[in-house]
């Protein structure tokens, strides 16, 4: 047990060393998401009332835009210098690797969601203090389920010619629950309701996490050997 | 045994034909256009189906790295994708006249929609992967995970949008369906059912050929 999370630790403490050194994911991420918001300013137009009705959603699809690139890049480092090999020779429980992949991406789309968010309350005037707590829970629920299914299948298109456009094509249509439980849960938490209001939906988010991440666990390795 | 098959499926359609359109009687509030829900629901039923195979030969693929659960995957989801587009279709055609409306965003049109787009990428991503064993790989989590998430997509869009009427025959209390439709239903339904059987035997037979012609 300690060995599996000292494997899944390694893989962890890889990724965020050399996002670290190179910045390579998060310096085009912030940027990226401060062009969504001008985009989706310039598509709904000035009217407040008319974007804040739509806060909760375009919230969403801009983290999952964002995480359509980050997480699709989170395999292309292991295809040089062999390092995919790497990760196929190693030792013990595959699943070990997808552990550490997820984290590295959970970290990475937190800390995205954390500059939109932050961006967000400045350009369209919303106030996200009073809401912080159950807005967290949200998110973690949230980014827990786009990142299980998105490490799972970027590990699967990294070696494909069509990667670009594979990912997103499956991606999208099993986050569907997450995106439909996210944004109304958002709706209900930016209203200023309590948690308990949408306790059905977190439950449907955390289920859907569940079955997620065991799924990743248990067929990653059918996916890295190549 | 699979010819055989196939004239079976073209005797249930021509039965199920008869029963649709002549022993049937003509609903009294709807008129005529219920009479594609001899169509539209066996279709739905036919897509679950599929899919269920798609999930077995999934699991069974990467349990035993078999080609012919890879061909049962795959071929299962064209059928699969062909059923649920055709319960789209006919739901749109009866809609119209029904709820004034070609589409609209209710629970259950949703999902079936859900459905498609989801198989659609299964059969996507196998078009794209060249190497056979791989894909076979990939396809097989792809559909596993597809499967795995309908109750999810289920649940999720039903508490999302709830103008469907619940379903009659899958529901948990007793069908209040008049015995005549529930009869011409019954026949439709064990007349797409082979009809699925018969395709999805041929297709197999016909990946079966593709993989020793490429070998």
């Amino acid at each position: 047990m300690t060995q599996y999370a000292r494997r899944a630790w390694i893989v962890l403490w890889k990724d965020l060393l050399t996002e670290r050194r190179s910045k390579e994911s998060l310096n085009a991420l912030f940027f990226f998401s401060l062009l969504l918001l001008f985009l989706f300013q310039f598509a709904l137009g000035p009217d407040r009332d008319q974007l804040r009705a739509a806060l909760p959603g375009i919230l969403w699809l801009g983290f999952i835009l964002a995480g359509l690139l980050g997480l699709g890049r989170s395999f292309i480092a292991e295809r040089q210098n062999d390092c995919w090999e790497g990760l196929v020779l190693t030792a013990g429980d595959k699943s070990a690797i997808y552990l550490g992949k997820l984290l590295g991406n959970v970290a990475l789309m937190a800390t995205v969601e954390v500059v939109l968010l932050v961006l967000f309350g400045f350009f369209f005037d919303v106030d996200l203090w009073p809401v912080l707590g159950p807005l967290v829970v949200v998110l973690a629920l949230g980014t827990a389920g786009l990142a299980a299914v998105g490490t799972l299948f970027a590990a699967m298109t990294a070696q494909l010619r069509a990667r670009e456009l594979l990912f997103p094509v499956l991606l999208l249509p099993a986050q569907v629950p997450i995106l439909l439980g996210a944004v109304s849960a958002t709706q209900a938490v930016l209203l200023g309701q309590p948690l308990g209001e949408v306790a059905h939906w977190l439950k449907l988010l955390a289920g859907a996490d569940v079955v997620y991440i065991v799924i990743g666990l248990l067929t990653f390795e059918f996916i890295l050997e190549a | 045994m699979t010819r055989a098959l196939g004239w079976l499926a073209v005797v249930a359609v021509a039965a199920g034909l008869w029963a649709g359109f002549g022993y049937a009687p003509r609903e009294v509030v709807q008129g005529n256009v219920q009479r594609i829900m001899y169509l539209h629901v066996p279709s739905v039923l036919t897509a679950y189906l599929a899919f269920g195979l798609v999930l077995v030969g999934s699991v069974g693929y990467l349990a035993t790295r078999r080609n012919s659960f890879d061909r049962l995957a795959s071929s299962a989801a064209e059928i699969g994708v062909l059923f649920t587009g055709i319960t789209i279709v006919s739901g749109s055609i009866w809609g119209k006249p029904t709820w004034g409306t070609w589409w609209t965003w209710d629970a259950r049109l949703t999902s079936t929609a859900v459905l498609f787009v989801v198989y659609v990428g299964y059969l996507l991503l196998r078009a794209m992967v060249e190497e056979p064993e791989a894909r076979g790989r990939y396809a097989a989590v792809v559909g596993i995970l597809g499967a795995a998430n309908i109750p999810i997509v289920h649940f999720s869009v039903k508490w999302w949008r709830a103008l469907h009427q619940p379903s009659t025959i899958l529901g948990p209390e007793p069908s209040p369906i008049a015995a005549p439709i529930a009869l011409a239903l019954f026949v439709n339904w064990v007349a797409l059912t082979l009809m699925f059987a018969y395709f999805l035997l041929r297709r197999m037979e016909l990946a079966r050929r593709e993989e020793e012609a490429l070998r």
